[in-house]
């Protein structure tokens, strides 16, 4: 059963274009500098996690997510700081401890690793990788880093990197280790994987019922308990938008949602987002849109049916501007998580 | 014929959904990985109940329609011989991100089912459940009449076959619009307005029938 007590919330961004009142878009510059100013509210509010994305498309203003989220240290004194994801697949082991290290040395151990094999494949030709390798490439890396993670000295060689051997990393940290987290999207072998990593789980549930992973996340028990490897609660990332305003919260997400999905979907061959579909994932699917006591709803709801120990709402998917990002942030702190967790307190005394 | 025992091979998101909705419809469903049954066999116990796990032989062997559920680039590590004399569905489509360059994986001059159909000579292909996204196959499924149930096209060269398979379509819960030419699977590949959308019948027929006039239709017939 939830517990209730010890549930986290996160707010997680991609690194979306800021828009301003007048519709014309603000920079990448200026759409970093606002993060910064979101996660020091995010802090000052209480949120638990804050994670911030990783990718190489102009659409998006985040290409090196821990640099933001030092200067978010840099503002803050609790929130957590978190990539979302880091794409281990085209990076170096090495430099993903090194970076998330010194990220947690500054900020007084916050830092939170996400490991991902990330859903955009542009970082592959950037960095020198086969797509094709795709597999093998995320694998192989995972097992580096977790050797890293030890913070002892590495005799390591694989595939697509020079070999070490008996190789310190540095710094270290003062935990003796980095927490972490590996994203998943919700392939069975991506779940079994996880698994056997041994680390925390958090699953993007992106489109659709969230009921469709109840038995997903029964998976992730059974292999856990044949691999012989710890359970920890699963965390969902799914995306949002709230505003004081029920109708109005939903024109806004549809606007932006869409725009987004439909930009996407222009490289990758899908169909653009109709209304009936938008509607549906309002609804019943995985975007939690609405005003603050829908949006409470609608996440109790997915926090009790998957027993989940953590939820992280995505913001500002499109071109939303600083206010309606910022409104949106104020309300799942000050109205949406107290509700959801007095939602979930009175299920389980009725139970 | 009658369909009574339904073979998937790949067990990826699409096979594992196609496997679920068979078994709901009260087929005897087999499906089989790229790998030992070792592999999937926890994966099916927890997320399918009742469909068995199995390697592509047997499962080949047990049953009375195939569905090739498999990243594209990967068809031809099924030996063209296994399966010889099948009803064959292809519910796959050319996606860069998994199959890689286009060039390495289909000849530039014909439809990804037009090749699947060549390789596997001596086997009946009909295109169908590759164009509906798998969380939509999974939650769309409705029984014949109900008023919010979604269609699939179905296309292939056989016209036999093609019934059998509109028929199997039907049975798990999805109206058809049909055509009775493989090379037609184009207007459903990635990029078709009809990519990733579920729909019901009468828009799916609509977008078909008027196909040349939608964007990529246009582009398509361009390129000829």
């Amino acid at each position: 059963m939830v517990n209730v007590a010890k549930l986290e919330f996160g707010i997680e961004t991609f690194g979306d274009i800021v828009a301003n009142e007048d519709g014309s878009l603000k920079s990448a510059a200026e759409s970093i500098r606002q993060i910064i100013y979101e996660g020091k509210i995010a802090d000052q509010y209480g949120i638990n996690v804050i994670g911030v994305g990783e990718h190489h498309r102009p659409d998006y203003s985040v290409s090196s997510p821990e640099t933001v989220l030092a200067a978010i240290a840099a503002v803050t004194k609790q929130i957590k700081l978190a990539t979302a994801v880091t794409v281990l697949s085209s990076d170096d082991p090495v430099r993903v401890y090194e970076r998330f290290a010194t990220l947690d040395g500054l900020s007084n151990g916050r830092a939170q690793v996400m490991l991902g094999r990330g859903s955009f494949t542009e970082s592959f030709p950037l960095f020198g990788y086969d797509l094709t390798d795709y597999d093998d490439l995320f694998n192989e890396k995972l097992e580096l880093y977790g050797q890293l993670r030890q913070e002892k000295p590495v005799t390591w060689s694989g595939k697509f990197r020079a070999a070490l051997k008996n190789q310190e990393v540095y710094p270290k940290t003062e935990h003796g280790e980095l927490e972490t987290y590996i994203g998943i999207g919700g392939s069975p072998e991506s779940i079994i994987r996880a698994a056997r990593s041994g680390y925390k789980v958090i699953l993007a549930i992106i489109g659709g019922q969230a009921d469709r992973f109840k038995p997903y996340l029964d998976l992730y028990h059974e292999a856990a308990k044949q691999l012989n490897m710890p359970v920890y609660p699963v965390a969902v990332h799914s995306h949002g938008f709230i505003a004081d305003n029920g109708a109005e919260a939903v024109e806004v997400a549809f606007k932006n949602i869409k725009a987004n999905f439909d930009r996407i979907g222009l490289t990758r061959g899908w169909a653009p987002m109709s209304r009936e579909q938008f509607d549906n994932e309002t609804k019943v699917g995985s975007f939690y849109v609405g005003n603050p006591e829908t949006v409470a709803q609608r996440i109790a709801r997915t926090i009790d049916l998957l027993d989940l120990g953590r939820f992280d709402l995505v913001y500002g998917a499109g071109n939303q501007t600083a206010a309606q990002r910022e409104r949106m942030i104020e309300l799942y702190a000050t109205k949406v998580i107290p509700r959801v967790k007095e939602i979930l307190q009175a299920k389980a005394v009725a139970k | 014929m009658t369909i009574k025992r339904v073979g998937i091979l790949g067990a990826g998101k699409v096979g594992i959904t196609l496997a679920g909705l068979a078994l709901n419809a009260g087929y005897e469903v087999r499906i089989s990985g790229s790998g030992t049954v070792d592999k999937i066999a926890l994966t099916i116990k927890m997320l399918v109940p009742g469909v068995i796990a199995a390697e592509n032989d047997e499962v080949v062997a047990n049953s009375d329609i195939v569905i090739l559920a498999l990243p594209l680039s990967r068809y031809k590590n099924i030996a063209a011989t296994l399966l010889t004399d099948k009803l064959v569905i292809d519910a796959m489509n050319y996606w860069w991100e998994t199959d890689g360059i286009r060039e390495e994986v289909l000849a530039p001059d014909s439809t990804s089912s037009e090749q699947v159909q060549a390789y596997f000579k001596d086997s009946t292909i009909v295109k169908t459940f590759n164009h509906m996204g798998y969380h939509n196959l999974q939650e769309d499924a409705r029984p014949q009449g109900d008023p919010r149930r979604k269609a699939l096209f179905v296309t292939g060269n056989d016209h036999t076959a093609v019934d059998d398979v509109a028929h199997f379509v039907d049975t798990l819960g999805f109206d058809q619009v049909i055509h009775y030419n493989i090379a037609a699977g184009i207007m459903t590949e990635p990029g078709s307005p009809l990519f990733g959308a579920s729909l019901d019948y009468q828009t799916l027929k609509h977008t078909i029938d008027h196909f040349d006039q939608t964007e990529f239709g246009k582009k398509i017939t361009a390129a000829k």
